[in-house]
């Protein structure tokens, strides 16, 4: 059965291929990936693209990525037919050998990457290419069964990582899962997941802890959604109580992002919610804090202004008011200063209780 | 009783005769040094042949000889085929200061005070003690007549010293030789690169130059066509200043004060004569020479209140556009010419016309500042560049627009010749030695008004070629990833090498279709043909020279 993307990657070229014999000019179109391009899709959960497109062709602003793209397609091509793979970085310097066409920084290479999975709407697994980056660390009552390199079934229990975790894979989607617990929680700082992990909070609370170590990448993303849609179990995010926590970790985990507006269908939490460091936190609970910076402060104002997710929640609105009105952050390591193990006592059971001070 | 120190002053105080003042004031004449002295006296010579065939209508043939005599010493030769002067009038015209045909009237002509032949002839019998030889012919039917002629400095009157008739195989002409202290170099302010100059903004005249190396080189003209006859102008009112109404009044022959306007100047009709009388409160009627000193002052204020119409303009004989580029040609192998010829224009009551000429691009160098040529009723200026209003117009002008840098009041620095040309009935100069102009603020308004118009042009070429650039710059650009989306279509589409190559092609045709045809720019050396290398050389190369020598 001929590969879809690789008739995909054959008929872009065609096109191409033919303009030029009918002395048309060639173009290469993908949509444009970015906050200003996407709607928020209420109903199906995450931010959806819009129609606009970028087009790149014979013109002096445009003809490098033009050739870039094209070259890049063939190296996907041979990356499937020979059944390979080739990490971002490793795409990157490929391209070194293009000549004039090679990339200078690993960020052109990658968005090149993300225009053809656009271009295509697939992932860029099925193009022959995968992250390097860290996908996130599990552990609490989970069983995983994954193969190993020669195809064979593993059995992965997560009670049994010790002081350490499981690492999610690059792939997930031929993971299956057993589960007896009763919901995920999903942790921002390796620092907090650290201290939950090894107090056995996951015992405790009968959950899965999920470390996602800044901005979830697309691997845990697909991880915890698989997880939680499979076993029907709820998500609960927690992350510091910031800006940067609220817009590029929680909405991006929840409703996907302005760049991956293409594949974000699959690789968003919809169910998610928020249950804290929010502002009303930081005041119930008289966290010790920092000013908010510059950065942090634009941050906000822009999220209130241009974020479709934001727009559409009035509870998010109110928060970040709140936020900016009070000037101040706090981390979500900060509960430290009632007992270094506040946080499991009191904090996380008082607020699991009570869905009212949560945030959508 | 014994004198007093007042009486003893008196006594030793006499008349200075003018002579006897320039005698001892050179420099206001532009013999301060030995290297200057030469060019001026050459020139002198040859301003007054040139306005001497004009006037007659004859299309001037000029000689000049210039002999090195050893210690320092030259023997100047200008010859010319002009009317000739009558034998009564040689005397005077090169051995008396101040006597001249043009200081009374106003008429565009190269030598305005008369001075500078007679200056010359003076400097000559200081510095060599010689008399000056002068050879006139007025008429085929006529012998020449031959003068050797000194200057008594101190009662300002010519010493003949020998008075002759002569066979010349000449129609009519004049010729003057005169010994002289001197140094000749050949660049930069020289007697070659006067002669030049003289040539280049006179193209219907054919010089004759044998330098003091014995070297013959001819400037031919480059038309047949005599420049436009100038005319004489009255004066007009508002030029007038109080002294010379004074001496107009009392030297009228005219009747009433309103028959004085109406008569003795240029655009007064006897309304407008009346209306100047009534608003000085001094009767029409009245006779001139009873005018008195405060009623001239009433006048003076009168006319500056009245509205005349300017003064006529036809009197003016520009080179013309078409004449001042092909001159530009001759001298500089460029990219790209324009000249303009503004409108005449007024200062003082007198009228002028500026021309500018501009030569851009080609052999010039792009990092220099540009080459400023000044003239000034058909003479080239050569000293004095900065203390020139030319100068001081072209520096006060943003020549960034138009495609040249530039620092504050400085010249404008690219590959560019810059020619200036003012003529006017009276040229106002800032000394006696005629070479640098006054700064009247209408005269330099007018110049920057013709340099920003020939600057406007010259941007239209500039920004094009910068466009065409630019545009090259792009291609050449693009033109690198074609390779890269030939070889792209070739791996995913497994084409072979002729399909390969054909996709190359096919993507260089449509880069070229698409952007248009772009217009070849560049520069070519053999396209003047105007360019004249031996004469743009005359200067120029002694500099090379005289640097390795030392």
């Amino acid at each position: 059965m001929p590969n879809k993307v690789l008739m995909q990657i054959r008929n872009t070229a065609l096109d191409v291929y033919n303009k030029i014999k009918k002395k048309k000019q060639p173009t290469l179109t993908t949509p444009i990936r970015a906050l200003s391009n996407v709607t928020y899709n209420v109903k199906a959960g995450f931010f959806e693209l819009n129609g606009k497109m970028k087009t790149r062709t014979l013109t002096a602003s445009t003809v490098k990525s033009f050739a870039q793209t094209l070259r890049m397609m063939a190296l996907s091509k041979e990356l499937i037919k020979n059944n390979d793979i080739a990490t971002k970085r490793e795409a990157y310097y490929v391209s070194k050998n293009w000549g004039d066409a090679r990339f200078n920084e690993q960020s052109d290479s990658d968005s090149v990457m993300d225009d053809i999975e656009a271009m295509f709407g697939v992932n860029r697994e099925q193009i022959g290419f995968i992250a390097d980056e860290h996908g996130g660390d599990v552990a609490g009552k989970l069983i995983v069964h994954d193969k190993n390199e020669k195809g064979k079934p593993v059995r992965i229990d997560c009670t049994k990582m010790g002081s350490g975790a499981y690492s999610i894979p690059t792939s997930v989607e031929h993971l299956k899962f057993e589960t007896s617990a009763k919901f995920i929680l999903a942790i921002e700082t390796k620092g907090m997941f650290e201290r939950l992990n090894r107090h056995g909070f996951w015992k405790k609370a009968n959950c899965i802890l999920v470390s996602m170590g800044g901005v979830p990448s697309r691997a845990c993303r697909r991880f915890i959604r698989k997880l939680s849609d499979e076993k029907k179990l709820p998500v609960y995010v927690f992350c510091d109580g910031d800006f940067y926590g609220y817009m590029n970790i929680y909405r991006t985990l929840k409703v996907g992002s302005g760049n991956a507006a293409h594949i974000n269908e699959y690789f968003c939490v919809p169910k998610a919610k928020f249950i804290g460091i929010t502002p009303k936190d930081i005041e119930e609970y008289k966290l010790p804090t920092h000013p908010l910076k510059e950065v942090d402060i634009k941050r906000g104002k822009d999220a209130l202004k241009n974020d479709p997710f934001v727009l559409h929640h009035k509870e998010w609105q109110k928060a970040i008011k709140k936020q900016l009105q009070m000037k101040v952050r706090a981390e979500q390591q900060a509960l430290a200063k009632w007992g270094l193990n506040f946080v499991i006592d009191k904090y996380l059971p008082e607020k699991l209780k009570n869905p009212k001070t949560w945030l959508p | 009783m014994a004198p007093t120190i007042a009486e003893e002053m008196a006594r030793k105080q006499r008349e200075i005769s003018i002579a006897e003042f320039f005698e001892k004031n050179r420099h206001l004449l532009g013999f301060d040094n030995k290297r200057k002295a030469l060019l001026t006296a050459v020139k002198e010579a040859v301003d007054n042949a040139l306005d001497a065939c004009e006037e007659a209508n004859i299309i001037p043939d000029i000689i000049v000889e210039v002999i090195e005599m050893g210690s320092d010493r030259y023997r100047v030769i200008v010859e010319d085929n002009g009317p000739g002067i009558v034998k009564n009038q040689i005397p005077k015209i090169f051995a008396k200061l101040l006597y001249g045909s043009k200081f009374h009237r106003l008429k565009q002509s190269r030598g305005q005070q008369g001075i500078g032949i007679s200056a010359s002839v003076m400097y000559s019998q200081l510095t060599t003690g010689r008399a000056a030889r002068i050879l006139s012919k007025i008429s085929p039917n006529k012998p020449a007549h031959y003068y050797e002629l000194k200057i008594d400095t101190s009662k300002n009157k010519p010493l003949i010293l020998k008075d002759e008739e002569r066979e010349w195989d000449k129609p009519h002409g004049t010729r003057v030789e005169l010994d002289l202290e001197g140094s000749y170099i050949k660049a930069g302010q020289s007697v070659d690169n006067y002669l030049k100059q003289t040539a280049i903004i006179n193209p219907h005249v054919t010089i004759t130059y044998v330098n003091p190396k014995a070297e013959q080189i001819i400037f031919p003209r480059a038309t047949e066509e005599m420049p436009r006859q100038t005319s004489e102008i009255k004066p007009h009112p508002y030029g007038v200043e109080l002294g010379l109404l004074l001496k107009m009044l009392r030297n009228t022959p005219f009747r009433t004060l309103q028959a004085f306007f109406v008569n003795e100047f240029s655009r007064v009709g006897a309304g407008t004569a009346k209306l100047i009388c009534e608003q000085a409160l001094v009767p029409p009627s009245i006779s001139p020479h009873k005018v008195t000193r405060e009623d001239a002052e009433k006048l003076i204020n009168a006319i500056q209140k009245t509205k005349i119409i300017s003064p006529p303009t036809d009197c003016i004989s520009p080179i013309g556009e078409e004449l001042l580029e092909k001159g530009l040609r001759k001298e500089v192998n460029a990219e790209y010419y324009c000249a303009v010829t503004r409108n005449p224009s007024v200062y003082r009551g007198n009228p002028f016309q500026v021309e500018v000429g501009i030569a851009y691009g080609g052999d010039q160098s792009q990092n220099e500042p540009a080459t400023l040529l000044r003239f000034a009723n058909r003479v080239p200026l050569l000293y004095q560049q900065g203390g020139c209003a030319i100068y001081k117009s072209v520096v006060q002008t943003n020549w960034k627009p138009y495609g040249l840098n530039q620092s504050n009041g400085a010249l404008p620095i690219g590959p560019v010749t810059i020619a200036v040309h003012i003529a006017s009935v009276w040229v106002p100069f800032t000394s006696e030695s005629k070479e640098a102009i006054a700064h009247y603020p209408e005269i330099i308004s007018e110049i920057k008004l013709a340099l920003q118009e020939a600057g406007r042009k010259l941007q239209k070429y500039t920004l094009k070629k910068r466009r065409v650039k630019e545009e090259l710059k792009k291609r050449s650009y693009i033109e690198k990833y074609i390779p890269h989306v030939a070889i792209g279509l070739k791996e995913i589409l497994d084409l072979k090498k002729y399909e390969t190559e054909n996709i190359e092609n096919e993507l260089r045709k449509m880069l070229e279709k698409h952007r248009g045809k772009l217009e070849d720019m560049g520069f070519d050396p053999s396209k003047n043909i105007d360019f004249d290398e031996e004469l743009a050389r005359i200067g120029k190369e002694e500099e090379k020279e005289t640097q390795e020598e030392q």
